[in-house]
């Protein structure tokens, strides 16, 4: 599993694309936002949590279908499925590296691009928080649908329409543990929510996309 | 013994919905045009809402069956997963147009009795909101029908989907209600509490709710035999090419 994940990694910084396009993604559409709503400080302040959240979302949604697809064209995925470990696992550790490459950078990078959206001052460190918790969810549900979609041509837009219902919750809880803690209110419960959705998503989706992946490698 | 498996098997299960089916496309448009009609042009006016109150012959049936249709499918992809019956995946193909038909006339009824009543056609309400997430459920099972041309694995993933899209929408379900209190009014009708409206629109409303229902058998049975028959040229497609 660790060779698998450092594998990913490598491939992932190697290879280009994948890893620093996320990030410009997410810097591009919040420095986007300010162009269509207009500079007024207080406006951009009281929906910098929901921007935010939003463009890691869609930055995250960029590199979902990288996850299965060069490995099921170049037949590693075959390999991968015969391996002595079992696929929920590689579905795992893929979903880990998909999250260092993607997730990990995009929560470093927040806070940074919440100066540019003149976020509240307490909001900086349960932004953070928040994509830190937020975050792996998205990339285990991604991967699920990464698995669905893997045989298919034209699998992107796609991908995009049967993955984004399901982040609606994640995104839910984590724009709202921002905003209170933007606002200073109490933050206990949105961060156990959305804490929640990210185990409960590690425990049980790989299961999912590994059943999902036997049927497309059948 | 008979069984209910018995109709897994796609000779018999075509056989009993050919001798179904003008039952209950009869009974459907029976029921249907007893409650409309009557619920239209005998119910009195509600003194607040005035005949706007009507819009709820269409509109509480269809969003229930919007929500049963998706368990129809849950339900279906389960046995299709456990038991192999090919029946059961097209059924749940058949009914998923059926289910997203249903969602749309409840939001757009919705929509119009809004209108008038809350001022808006539209507000970020759970109730709302989580329909319109159910639209968007519908459509990517649908889509991946669509998209994978291997009817087995095609059963295969869309049940797969449907598993894990029901644990989310319940998700989202709370989701929503935790983020915005909304606007949308309690339930209207429910099992274990007194009902809150009067028996004058109660009855016409139970009629139409059971042609709803009705008529989503009935187009289920119809849409699975199109289904069954689209498979069965299939199949003949694929010897043919082989001979």
């Amino acid at each position: 599993m660790l060779a698998l994940f450092t594998r990913d990694l490598r491939l992932a910084i190697r290879a280009g694309g994948g890893f620093g396009l996320a990030l410009a993604f997410f810097l591009i559409v919040t420095a986007l936002v300010p162009f269509g709503v207009g500079p007024d400080t207080g406006v951009l302040t009281r929906i910098a949590p929901g921007i935010l959240w939003v463009g890691a979302l869609l930055a995250c949604l960029l590199s979902l279908d990288r996850i299965f697809a060069l490995d099921y064209e170049d037949g590693s995925l075959d390999l991968l499925a015969t391996a002595p470990i079992p696929l929920e696992a590689v579905v795992a550790t893929k979903a880990a590296a998909h999250w260092v490459t993607t997730g990990l950078p995009l929560t470093l990078a927040a806070p940074l691009l919440g100066v540019l959206l003149n976020l509240a001052p307490g909001g900086y460190l349960w932004l953070t928080i928040s994509l830190a918790a937020g975050t792996p969810a998205l990339s285990i549900i991604g991967t699920f649908g990464a698995a669905l979609t893997v045989g298919l041509k034209r699998g992107g837009l796609l991908l995009s329409l049967l993955v984004l219902p399901l982040y609606v919750p994640t995104l839910i809880f984590g724009a709202e543990l921002t905003r209170r803690g933007a606002e200073g209110q109490a933050v206990e419960t949105p961060l156990a929510l959305i804490a929640g959705i990210t185990l409960g998503a590690a425990a049980l989706l790989p299961f999912a996309a590994a059943a999902a992946l036997r049927v497309n490698l059948r | 013994m008979a069984s209910v498996w018995e109709f897994a098997n796609p000779r018999k299960f075509m056989a009993v919905s050919d001798r179904a089916l003008p039952w209950l496309f009869t009974l459907a448009g029976a029921a249907l045009a007893i409650g409309l009609v009557w619920g239209f042009f005998f119910t009195p006016d509600d003194f607040r809402q005035g005949s706007t109150v009507k819009i709820i012959y269409l509109h509480v049936p269809s969003a229930m069956m919007a929500i049963n249709a998706w368990i129809m499918m849950l339900l279906a992809s389960l046995i299709w997963i456990v038991r192999r019956h090919h029946v059961s995946a097209l059924a749940a193909k058949a009914a998923a147009p059926i289910g997203v038909t249903f969602t749309v006339i409840a939001l757009a009824t919705g929509a119009i009795w809004g209108q008038p009543m809350w001022g808006t056609w539209w507000a970020w309400d759970p109730r709302l909101t989580s329909f319109l997430i159910l639209f968007l459920f519908y459509l990517g099972y649908m889509a991946l029908w669509q998209a994978i041309e291997d009817p087995d694995t095609a059963a295969d993933l869309t049940s797969v989907l449907c598993l894990v899209g029901s644990v989310f929408a319940v998700i989202s379900r709370y989701a929503l209600i935790f983020w915005n209190q909304g606007l949308h009014q309690g339930a209207t009708l429910s099992l274990d509490k007194e009902e809150n409206i009067a028996d004058v629109f109660y009855f016409p409303l139970l009629v139409c709710i059971a042609g709803f229902v009705l008529l989503f058998i009935a187009l289920v049975f119809y849409r699975t035999r199109t289904e069954i028959r689209a498979r069965r040229l299939y199949a003949i497609g694929l010897k043919e090419r082989m001979v």
